[in-house]
C-alpha cells in the first residue's frame, strides 16, 4: 500500500492509503464515496470519469490515485450545488445539454477546462474541445449550445 | 477492467529510474504520460511487476531552442506543444498536427517521451520526429545515446530502446521551407489517423529545389517517403505536381487492412491528402 494527500474540491484527505494499481476514478468514487464520477468505458475512450486535477482535464481513469499525491482535484461536485450551480452547468440545463446524464459530469469538467483556456469562439472550436468525450443519447447541439452560451457569458463578465 | 497488481516506485531522477529498469529485469515498465499504458494496464495486456513513474522527475519537461534546434524533453506534455508560442514559430508543422493528437484531457497527460515510446504507427509524434530528421536522445545505465528518428521505430510498438533505457530529451532540427501542407483524416477527429501526411517544399524558381514527405497509418512504422522525394526533388513546379505526388505516394506505401479501413482505401487516400498537402505548400507565399 502507499499513501497519499490529496486536496479534493477544496477538502483535505492526509495520509489515505491506497495500492498502487488503485485508478484515481475508482479513488474517487470508492474510496472518497465521490460518485458524481462517473466510469464508462475504462481506456480513456468516453471522457465519462474526466475531471481536473491541479486545474487541467484528464481521464481519472487513465491516471493512478497514487500519482495525485499531493495535487489538487475538483470533481462535478465541486462545480456548484443542486441550489446553486455554477454558470456552464445552469447553461447546461437552460439549453437541455443533458438527457440520461450519464456523460454529463465529464462534458462539464471538460467544458471547465476549455472555457478557461481556448477562446472558443466558434462552434467549431467548441466541437473540437468536446470531441473526447461521448454522449450516446446524441444530445451533442445541445451540448455545444450550452458550452456557446457559457462561453458567451464568461466574454461578458470578462469584459464588464 | 482493472489493472493486476504491481509495485510502484517514483524515483526523483533518471538514473534512480534506470536502476529502478535494471533492478526489474525485465519486468519494470515506465509511466510517463499513461494515456497509451494504462488502457492496456487496465485491459491486462501489460502486467510489469514493477511500475517506475518517472513524472516525479525535475527537468524533464521543457521546450528549448538551441542553435539551429529545438529540443523538447521527454516530459514535456502534448498540451504544452500545443499551447507553445516557440513550436508555433519554429515547427509549424508540429504545431498543425498538435490539435489531432488525442483530445484536450489526453494531451494534459500525454507526452513526448511516452509516444515516442510506445511507436504507435498511427501516431503524430512519431511521424513528426520523422519528418524533421530529429534526434532522440535515450539514456540508459552506461550514459547517453543520440538516435536518428529513422533508426528509432523498428516495428509496429516498436523501437530500437534497449530495456534498460529512457527517452530523455528529442532534438527537432528547424526545417527551411517555403511551404508546408499537414493533412489527417480519421473516423472521428481526435481518434488515431486512417492516413496523415505530411509535406514541405523548398523553391528554386520555377523548380522544387526540395522536398520532404512523411506518412502514417499506412505502414508499420511511420514513414520518411525518401523515393517520392528523389523522384520530384528538381522537377518543374506546375499545376500537375500534386497529382504526380499523390500517385507516387499511393504507389509507395502498403498499408494494412482493419476494422477502420481496407488497405486500398488508406492507399487511395494517402494519395489524396499528399495532394492536399503540397497544394497547400505551393500556395503559401515565398
Amino acid at each position: 500500500m502507499a499513501t497519499i494527500r490529496v486536496t479534493v474540491n477544496g477538502e483535505r484527505y492526509e495520509e489515505v492509503a491506497v495500492e498502487p494499481r488503485l485508478l484515481l476514478s475508482d479513488f474517487l468514487r470508492d474510496t472518497l464515496g465521490l460518485t458524481g464520477t462517473h466510469v464508462g468505458c475504462e481506456h480513456g475512450v468516453c471522457g465519462a470519469c474526466t475531471v481536473l486535477l491541479d486545474g487541467d482535464s484528464i481521464r481519472s481513469c487513465l491516471t493512478l490515485a497514487v500519482q495525485a499525491d499531493g495535487c489538487e482535484i475538483v470533481t462535478v461536485e465541486g462545480l456548484g450545488t443542486p441550489d446553486a450551480l455554477n454558470g456552464l452547468q445552469t447553461a447546461f440545463r437552460e439549453h437541455h445539454g443533458l438527457q440520461c446524464g450519464f456523460c454529463t459530469p465529464g462534458m462539464l469538467m471538460t467544458g471547465e477546462d476549455l472555457l478557461r483556456t481556448y477562446p472558443l469562439a466558434s462552434d467549431e472550436e467548441i466541437r473540437e474541445g468536446l470531441s473526447g468525450n461521448l454522449c450516446r443519447c446524441t444530445g451533442y447541439q445541445n451540448i455545444v449550445a450550452a458550452v456557446r452560451s457559457a462561453a458567451a457569458q464568461r466574454r461578458e463578465k470578462a469584459a464588464s | 477492467m482493472k489493472p493486476a497488481p504491481f509495485d510502484y516506485v517514483a524515483p526523483s531522477t533518471v538514473e534512480a529510474a534506470i536502476e529502478a529498469l535494471v533492478a526489474a529485469n525485465g519486468e519494470g515498465k515506465i509511466l510517463a504520460g499513461g494515456q497509451s499504458l494504462v488502457p492496456l494496464l487496465n485491459f491486462r495486456m501489460v502486467r510489469p511487476a514493477v511500475l517506475i513513474d518517472i513524472n516525479r522527475i525535475e527537468g524533464l519537461s521543457f521546450i528549448e531552442l538551441r542553435g539551429d534546434k529545438i529540443a523538447i524533453g521527454a516530459l514535456t506534455r502534448h498540451r504544452a506543444l500545443e499551447r507553445s508560442q516557440l513550436i508555433a514559430e519554429k515547427l509549424p508543422v508540429m504545431k498543425a498536427a498538435m490539435r489531432h493528437v488525442a483530445h484536450v484531457a489526453i494531451r494534459n497527460r500525454g507526452t513526448i517521451g511516452g509516444s515516442l515510446s510506445h511507436a504507435d504507427p498511427a501516431a503524430e509524434l512519431p511521424m513528426l520526429a520523422l519528418f524533421y530528421g530529429a534526434t532522440i536522445v535515450a539514456q540508459g545505465a552506461s550514459g547517453r545515446r543520440h538516435i536518428a528518428a529513422e533508426d528509432f521505430f523498428v516495428d509496429a510498438l516498436t523501437t530500437c530502446l534497449a530495456p534498460e533505457e529512457i527517452v530523455v530529451e528529442i532534438e527537432f532540427p528547424l526545417l527551411a521551407h517555403d511551404g508546408w501542407g499537414f493533412e489527417e483524416m480519421s473516423r472521428r477527429f481526435g481518434d488515431f489517423a486512417l492516413a496523415c501526411i505530411a509535406v514541405a517544399i523548398r523553391r528554386g524558381g520555377d523548380v522544387l529545389d526540395d522536398l520532404r514527405v512523411a506518412a502514417m497509418g499506412v505502414g508499420d512504422t511511420p514513414l520518411r517517403l525518401r523515393m517520392v522525394e528523389d523522384q520530384l526533388r528538381g522537377a518543374a513546379i506546375d499545376g500537375s505536381m500534386p497529382e504526380r505526388l499523390a500517385q507516387l505516394v499511393s504507389a509507395s506505401v502498403s498499408p494494412n487492412s482493419d476494422v477502420h479501413a481496407s488497405a486500398d482505401y488508406r492507399r487511395h487516400l494517402a494519395g489524396v491528402l499528399a495532394k492536399r498537402a503540397l497544394t497547400t505548400a505551393l500556395a503559401a507565399k515565398a
